[in-house]
């Protein structure tokens, strides 16, 4: 016998182990002891009659609120360009350390935002994403904001890290997928200050030139709707 | 320092007591307020302000309250805020900081508010965003909301100053720390202030005015409105000590934030002057490295080549798993033990049996001092044989003697402190700023009070810059050029003054009787003597004893006594007694096939004259230890990879003797190469002792110096004549630029854009011999030849010059001679 078994030893003799157990609750009277068995389905009665909680996820979808703290994107300028610029802002004010962000200069080859400097990599890891905004609040062009996807659940660590792909905004009618020059005649300032409202003809004509297979160019977008 | 000569130099300064902040400070007369202040630890902001450059009042913003006595002893404060940074503090005087006077602290935030007006508000995108003096004192001493609301001024942005440094003009606020430093401290005063008023700019001068002459920078510069072109070894530095982010690199612009980096310490690889550098990495990248401030090697510069060559150790041909030539004659990639177990057969087959010729090590220039002992100590226990040399380039026994008798094992002899001191420096087979860098920065601090000759063919730019005295001589007449200075010539007059200095560079091997008449020169003036190599690893390998006739602690292989002691301490029976062979001898025997087995470090084939790459091919087994797939690793049987230095721990030496230990800045499993080696050794049964600094440490302690008479003896060898005439055969002569087409910066293409053209310099007299008036010329020998653009330079006749390993022009490669020899030059192509 150790000494930790005469302890135990001890203890249980002094929480007297053998002792019955004694319940706090008064003992029922005679009409109670009759329907205790039954006594239980009293709550489960009660709430036939209350109004449904519960949701029907996922067969019928709610909305979120407007301002919910969902799934990231990067957004883009009217003519298609990028806005995140690769600033690093965002993972600096991140306290869960979520986000990383490598950029790059932009070059005339390939100009994927007004500017200079583009954000080459951009990395959210939904695994340590805490959905507090302060990334959003940090971003200096509004390039990044939150969407109200939250149904952000994988199979695999690696498939909840989102890629800049997974996050860019998608293009709308009209918007022309980066690389492509920016507005001529404009600076980075006037894409700021929103004096950018539209794909130009030069821009159209640079990514015909250079990526004639660009979904987003106007003819393949209709020859896509015509097949589609 | 002890207390006693702390003691001493106080009381040697007269001081003045001021009060700052209500504090009383007792400092050195002559003192700035803003040093003054420091010492207290009062921060007063600062932006033009730098501890190493001249005051120049240029940002005011270390405006502060000062009231000083009258000539009546009346305290009495001056009518505005005066600048800390320019005033030198006086006995009884009050000063007030923001932190204690109102009137500062406005004044502070007003000039703060009129250096902001014109600054964009693209922190964002700036790469200084996040370590910015401006940005931090805006913060801490700026308003909180701007009151401007006027249009700000724009500059066309970026300007390429080289192809390395860019300037976004808009940012700049007119500081003029980067022209300061070009000016005082590099002495390449290729950028100033330009215009006045609101278009007031920092821009470069036209290089027509500085008659470049061949200096011109390799890269495209842009085109400013008055000039382009900024040339300099040291430009990098600008970046570092601008305190918003008007100056950038090109290699490192917009790759990263300084919060992502993780900072470590460490030495560089890439010269002997062994500066500290920081190297900035994140997730395993290393993307910039800044200079680290040591006062008493670097102080706060670096040379361009430090800072920006850092890529080539991660490049596509990077080695991380061992190599195994297989049936095929391909390599494989292969298992560390397999590998081993290869190696270990090749070498022992090359050692064992009566008719072995057994095997020869090349550890290349660029070891650190645990390395070179390790493979010099395998050589002598494992492999049994002297045959190690780390001078894969230009080397003599006469300079063998030299380093033994001499430099090795000596301690730290001279300084840089004492070269800044120096009244005199001979400067012999050595050019400061191509070969040594940081050594070019001290003596040109000392420009005016110092008298530099330099024993050249010609005044290079650097030695222009040092306004040094050319002592004309032709390369293979250095020994005759010492051995003339003497009497009452001026250069013996000058080294005859206390403190004076004689540098001789590794060059000076190809010089017969020039390491031995500069030892007389010593003598006979009292000069001290300092040996300065170009690559890191040198006198580190020299204190190692990895060349074939010193043993460690610069013991001759050749005494018997010095044998006894290292093999005493190393516990074995006894050493290899026949003196070893010469990286160049080696090679030469290696290709006649009569060695076994040959032990390769980091050598270029193409630097030297040798044809390492046919030795390689003919020696039956070849081991290479690489970081890289070099064009050796390639022709090896086996190739073991090694950690480039950001990748291990270690020391070098560099030339004053100091030890410069680094600690591992990466942590990857590359192994360095004295572990490898101990690994290799263990599967041959020997136990070698160098798996870890310490061990090698433990080691190189215990063993000591040599005594005076285990040392070789001091060399005599007569100087020859040298006979240099202008007619179709040249000497030639040639050395390394620094920033050049060496295998360490390579993957670096904004940094060799700022290397230097290749040219070929003749005399005006040796130009007309040979028919040249412009164009390209053709160097040629035997061998091969070069054809390079010409560049008439005031030099000695007869001689050629040409850059050893610059683009176009690589001399060993190409025409396979050395510095000295005979070539032929012809123009008119």
């Amino acid at each position: 016998m150790t000494d930790s078994d005469d302890v135990w030893k001890v203890n249980r003799e002094r929480d007297g182990e053998n002792q019955k157990f004694v319940s706090n609750f008064p003992e029922p009277g005679p009409v109670g002891k009759v329907f205790a068995p039954v006594a239980g389905f009293g709550v489960t009665i009660r709430n036939f009659f209350k109004p449904t909680v519960t949701e029907q996820y996922p067969e019928k979808r709610d909305t979120a609120m407007p301002r919910y703290h969902g799934r990231h994107q990067l957004n883009r300028y009217e003519d298609g360009l990028e806005k995140c610029i690769g600033c690093e802002l965002c993972a600096w004010a991140c306290p869960a350390d979520a986000i990383y962000v490598e950029a790059d200069s932009n070059t005339p080859d390939a100009q994927y935002s007004p500017g200079e400097r583009y954000g080459r990599v951009y990395q959210i890891n939904y695994l340590r994403c805490i959905f507090c905004g302060l990334c959003i609040e940090a971003c200096p062009t509004r390039a990044l904001t939150m969407t109200n996807d939250f149904e952000l659940a994988g199979p695999t660590r690696e498939g909840l890290i989102y890629e800049k792909q997974d996050l860019l905004a998608p293009l709308s009618e009209g918007q022309l997928d980066a690389p492509h020059p920016m507005v001529p005649g404009t600076t980075d300032d006037d894409y700021y200050k929103g004096d950018v409202t539209q794909v130009v003809d030069e821009q159209v004509a640079w990514v015909r030139e250079n990526r004639p297979e660009e979904p987003t160019l106007p003819e393949n977008r209709k020859a896509e709707t015509a097949r589609g | 320092m002890t207390s006693t000569a702390d003691k001493a130099t106080t009381q040697a300064v007269e001081t003045v007591s001021l009060t700052i902040d209500g504090a009383e400070v007792t400092v050195p007369k002559g003192t700035l307020i803003i040093r003054a202040a420091e010492q207290v630890g009062i921060d007063i902001p600062r932006f033009c302000d730098h501890p190493l450059l001249k005051p120049a009042g240029a940002c005011r913003q270390c405006l502060v309250d000062v009231a000083a006595p009258d000539r009546e002893g009346n305290v009495r404060p001056f009518p505005k805020p005066q600048a800390s940074c320019t005033m030198t503090v006086m006995d009884g005087m009050i000063v007030n900081t923001q932190h204690s006077s109102d009137t500062a602290a406005k004044a502070q935030e007003g000039v703060m508010e009129l250096l902001l007006i014109n600054h964009p508000l693209d922190c964002p995108v700036c790469d200084k965003g996040g370590e910015c003096p401006l940005q931090n004192q805006a913060m801490s001493n700026g308003r909180t909301e701007s009151r401007f609301i006027d249009v700000k001024r724009v500059f066309e942005k970026p300007l390429s100053l080289s192809s390395q440094i860019l300037l976004d003009r808009e940012r700049c606020i007119l500081c003029q720390r980067c022209t300061r430093f070009s000016k005082e401290i590099a002495g390449d005063a290729f950028i100033d202030l330009q215009n006045r008023g609101a278009m007031q700019q920092i821009g470069t001068f036209n290089e027509d005015v500085l008659e470049f002459d061949g200096y011109e920078p390799i890269g495209v510069a842009a085109e400013d409105e008055s000039g382009r072109a900024f040339s300099s070894y040291y430009s990098g530095n600008t970046i570092q000590i601008c305190p918003v982010g008007a100056l950038t690199s090109a290699s490192y612009r917009f790759r990263s934030r300084p919060f992502d980096l993780v900072s470590s310490p460490g030495i560089s690889e890439h010269d002997s002057s062994g500066a500290a550098i920081r190297t900035d990495h994140r997730r395993g990248k290393i993307l910039r490295r800044l200079a680290d401030n040591d006062p008493v090697v670097n102080e706060e510069w670096i040379t361009d080549k430090d800072r920006f060559a850092f890529s080539w150790q991660n490049l596509n041909d990077r080695i991380t798993r061992p190599l195994v030539r297989g049936e095929d004659g391909e390599l494989h990639e292969s298992s560390w033990p397999d590998a081993l177990a290869a190696a270990a057969k090749g070498l022992r087959a090359a050692i064992t049996g009566d008719e072995a010729q057994g095997a020869a090590v090349l550890p290349g220039g660029r070891v650190t001092l645990e390395d070179a002992y390790a493979y010099q100590k395998f050589a002598r226990t494992v492999l049994g044989t002297n045959d190690v040399d780390i001078r894969t380039r230009t080397a003599s026994d006469e300079e063998q003697d030299f380093l033994g008798s001499s430099v090795a094992a000596k301690g730290m002899g001279v300084t840089f402190a004492d070269l800044e001191k120096a009244p005199a420096v001979l400067l012999a087979g050595f050019e400061p700023e191509d070969e040594g860098g940081i050594v070019f920065l001290r003596l040109h601090k000392s420009t005016g009070k110092q008298q530099v000759f330099s024993i050249a063919p010609f005044l290079t730019r650097g030695a222009e810059k040092l306004n040094a005295t050319l002592l004309p001589t032709a390369p293979g007449g250095e020994g005759k050029a010492l051995a003339a200075v003497k009497g009452s010539t001026d250069a013996a007059e000058a080294l005859k003054e206390d403190g004076a200095i004689i540098v001789v560079g590794e060059r000076l091997a190809g010089s017969p009787g020039a390491f031995t008449q500069a030892l007389a020169l010593a003598k006979r003036t009292g000069a001290k003597l300092a040996w300065i190599p170009r690559r890191a690893g040198e006198r580190g390998a020299l204190e190692a004893g990895a060349l074939p006739g010193l043993l460690p602690g610069a013991r001759a292989v050749t005494e018997a006594s010095a044998r006894t002691a290292v093999a005493q301490a190393w516990g074995v029976d006894s050493l290899p007694e026949a003196a070893g062979r010469g990286a160049a001898q080696i090679i030469a025997d290696a290709e006649a096939g009569k060695v076994d087995a040959l032990i390769v470090g980091g050598v270029t084939p193409s630097d030297l004259t040798g044809d390492l790459q046919a030795a390689i091919e003919r020696t039956p087994f070849v081991l290479s230890l690489e970081v890289r797939r070099s064009e050796a690793a390639e022709a090896a049987d086996v190739v073991l990879p090694v950690a480039p230095p950001s990748e291990k721990s270690g020391t070098f030496v560099n030339w004053e003797g100091r030890l410069r230990g680094f600690a591992t800045a990466l942590k990857t499993d590359a192994m360095s190469d004295h572990r490898v080696l101990d690994i290799l050794a263990r599967e041959l049964g020997v136990h070698l002792g160098t798996g870890t600094v310490a061990e090698v440490s433990q080691q190189l302690g215990s063993l000591g110096a040599a005594a005076a008479k285990e040392r070789p003896a001091a060399p005599k060898v007569d100087a020859p004549k040298v006979d240099a005439k202008p007619g179709a055969e040249l000497i030639l002569a040639a050395w390394h630029q620094l920033v050049d087409e060496g295998a360490l910066q390579d993957g670096e293409p904004y940094l060799a854009g700022t290397g230097r053209t290749s040219v070929a310099r003749l005399s005006r007299k040796t130009a007309d011999a040979v028919g040249i008036q412009d164009g390209l010329v053709t160097v040629s020998t035997e061998f091969g030849s070069l054809e390079l653009p010409v560049a008439i330079t005031d030099m000695i006749d007869g001689v050629v010059w040409v850059p050893a390993k610059s683009p176009g022009s690589w001399v060993a490669q190409e025409l396979g001679v050395e510095p000295g020899a005979r070539v032929t030059v012809k123009g008119g192509i």
